[in-house]
Parts: C-alpha cells; structure tokens; sequence
C-alpha cells in the first residue's frame, strides 16, 4: 500500500528520483504507524461525558462510556470500559468489563469483569473472573462458572433482572436464563 | 505503564498503609480449608459472606469452589445503626436483613460480625442464618474470648492468603467489640446447627465451624 503511495507521488522538479535522503527514510516508518495508531483509536468508540443513552446499545468493537446508559448494552466480543464519570443503569453483556465509574445492573463477561479502585457495581456477576480492587464498591451477587475443563458443571447463564434494591430471592438467580437474541439496533440517543 | 497506572498504585498504596494493608499481619486458620472442604462436593454451591467486599477473597473461593457468591456487608449495617443513633432497632432490622429464601444458601462466612452486636442482635441475626442455610450446609465464624484490651473501634477485613491463613487487616468502625459470646450462647443462638469443628486460636480468636443437619439425619432423630 505505502510503496503504491510513494510511487504515485509527485515529485517536485528539482528532487532527485533516486533514494530518499536520510530524512526522508526516518520520517517514513513514522506515517504508518500514526495511521496504525489513528484506525486503532478509530476502533474504541468512546460515549463522552455529556451524552446520555436510553435504550439498547449493541457493538462490534471496543467502547469506552463516559456517559450515561439506560437500558442494555451488549459487545460479545469485545471489552467495555465504564470511565471514570460513566454512569450505567442497565445490564451489560461483553467480553470484558472494566469499570471505574457507576453500574447499575447485572454484568455478564465471558472472560473478565474488573472493579478498579474507584468503580462501583450494584448488582450480580457472571463471569469467569472477576478482580474487584480495593477500594471498589460491589453489591452483589459474583458467579464465577468453572471453565469448560473443570468437573463442575457450567449451569448458570445469565442471572435475571436485579432490581435496584437487592430484594431477590436466591431461587431466582440460580435459575440458568437463557442468552436474549436481540437483533442489533443503532444507538439511540436523546 | 502509563501514568494512570502509576496514580492508581500510589492511591492503593496510600489506603493500604491507611487500613493497614499490605503490612497487615498474617494468622494461621484451621476452619477455613474445614469449611472449604465441606462445601467441595457441592455443584455451584452458593456462599454468602457477611464481611465487606474482598477482591482477593471473590477471586479465592470463586476458584476453589467455582461458587455463586453473595455479598452482604453487614457490618455497614451496624455503622449506619451506630451514626443513626437506631441501636435499638438493629435486632429487628437485622431479622428482615437476609432476603434469601429459606434453605437457599450452602455456605456462610460470618467473620467475627457476631462480637460487634449486642446479645439480642446477635440472636436475631443467627436465626436468620440458620433458617437461609441448606441442609448440610456450614456456617463458619469466629468469635473473641476476651473483651478487648483497648476499646479502639476497629472492624477486621479477613483476607484469605490461602486455604490456611488469613491476613488480618483493620480498619475504622462505628463501635468496637462487645461483651464476647460464651460457648452456650454460641450452641442455642445457632440451633439446630450443630458445632463440628472448633479452634482456639493463640490470637484469643475461637474458629467455629457449624453445620445444618442433613434433612435425612433431622427425620432419622425424630
């Protein structure tokens, strides 16, 4: 692609077609990898401060919410970070989730969930591990399903709807629920 | 590392030192790899841990057990009755504290929640255990045998290093500890559980280690 770029490049009247001076050569590698970095910055969609969505959030790369989020948020494969400010009312299903603002809501990741220092979690878990720093609020209920080698039987799905007060009863959350298949919806804002 | 990382590990130092953290000392458990093994054979089984949120705790029994757990700090409880100045309702509050249904629950870590309530919460309270525990299900909790030397207020946050010891790391309560309970107390608080372990420890901690009996043995005794 890059040798494409420079052949097609118009060279100015007096510059010489043979090698690219020193100058030149160092500067080149340093274009790729801002591009490399801008498609990678491109690749983490971050929900500012001052955006508030309710309804269903659905994604296929990574998110970062530094906003407000009311209703669901579902990115299989890929990790959510809830920012410092992020403030979610809603269950959240990913890959990963890292939070260190406010959730609301129960938390399902395949592979992770990590509270940071800071970050504050009213509501249960699913996920095969879960770190909770010191310092973080967690009120709930952690179920950390054995991986697929181990004895024990992977049972639990996803945990019900948790009210906002913890009034459920146990016969409720242990009940295995089955995935929802949402079709993917664009983002709502309001 | 960026410099975000750095922050945070500077404020996690900085409440570590604050509760005594990392430098918090270590003591020996004999209950607790008890206690895990009583509840290894159970599929999924569910813990609830009276104590405050414990990251490395989560991560520890989540493991070793592949456990659903539950969270239910009550010793916050007793600091809002405290700030309040509503100790008197704290033995009514107490007894609809547990939303769990009846039987629901397999293991109960109860830390030392007991030496911090009066006689009559503390009541309140066990029933409540007792009546959310399955049958064959275990309750472990520890208990002073001695009123404290100084009557600094401090809760204790145990955090489990490994299937024999405990880190003891303290920090700021609402009260200190109560009159310790008698071993009596402990047996008709927590009927019909019955005591199948119990540990003195050199740190005047009693280790106790209850279970529920089995449906089964329950009708066999009738």
């Amino acid at each position: 692609m890059w040798k494409r770029d420079e052949a097609v490049k118009p060279t100015g009247p007096g510059t010489p077609a043979g090698p690219a001076s020193p100058a030149q050569q160092t500067q080149a590698p340093a274009q790729p990898e801002t591009r490399r970095q801008q498609m990678m910055e491109r690749d983490v969609v971050n929900i500012g401060k001052s955006v508030v969505i309710k309804g269903e959030l659905n994604g296929s790369e990574d998110l970062t919410v530094e906003g407000h989020v009311e209703g669901k948020i579902e990115l299989r494969d890929h990790v959510l970070t809830i920012g410092p400010n992020g403030k979610i009312k809603a269950q959240v299903f990913a890959k990963a989730v890292i939070v260190l603002g406010e959730v609301n809501g129960n938390v399902t990741a395949t592979e992770k969930v990590d509270i940071r220092d800071g970050g504050s979690v009213d509501g249960d878990i699913v996920s095969p591990r879960v770190a909770i720093a010191e310092g973080a609020h967690f009120r709930g209920a952690v179920d950390m399903q054995r991986k697929p080698g181990q004895s024990q039987p992977q049972g639990q799905g996803q945990p019900q709807a948790r009210p906002a007060q913890p009034q459920q009863s146990q016969q409720q959350q242990s009940q295995p629920s089955q995935p929802s298949n949402v079709p993917s919806q664009p983002v709502s804002a309001h | 590392m960026s410099l975000s990382d750095l922050f945070s590990r500077k404020r996690k130092d900085e409440s570590d030192a604050a509760e005594g953290g990392a430098d918090s000392p270590v003591f020996p458990t004999k209950a607790l790899a008890k206690f895990l093994s009583s509840l290894n054979g159970k599929s999924q089984p569910l813990l609830l841990d009276l104590g405050p949120v414990v990251g490395t705790n989560v991560t520890f029994f989540g493991e070793e057990l592949g456990c659903k757990i539950l969270v239910e700090n009550v010793f916050k409880d007793i600091d809002r009755h405290v700030a309040e100045g509503k100790l008197d309702e704290l033995p009514a509050f107490l007894s609809q504290r547990l939303p769990q249904e009846e039987g629901s629950v397999d293991g109960i870590l109860c830390w030392d929640i007991f030496d911090y309530v009066d006689k009559k919460s503390a009541e309140a309270l066990a029933k409540q255990l007792v009546r959310i525990l399955r049958p064959d299900g275990a309750l472990l909790a520890q208990f002073s045998t001695s009123a404290p030397a100084t009557n600094s207020a401090t809760y204790t946050k145990y955090v489990v290093i490994d299937r024999q010891n405990l880190q003891y790391r303290p920090y700021t309560a609402a009260r200190g500890k109560q009159k310790p309970l008698l071993n009596r107390d402990i047996q008709r608080m927590f009927e019909p559980l019955r005591v199948t372990e119990q540990f003195l420890l050199k740190n005047n901690l009693r280790e106790v280690l209850l279970r529920k009996p089995s449906a089964s043995s329950h009708s066999a005794a009738d």
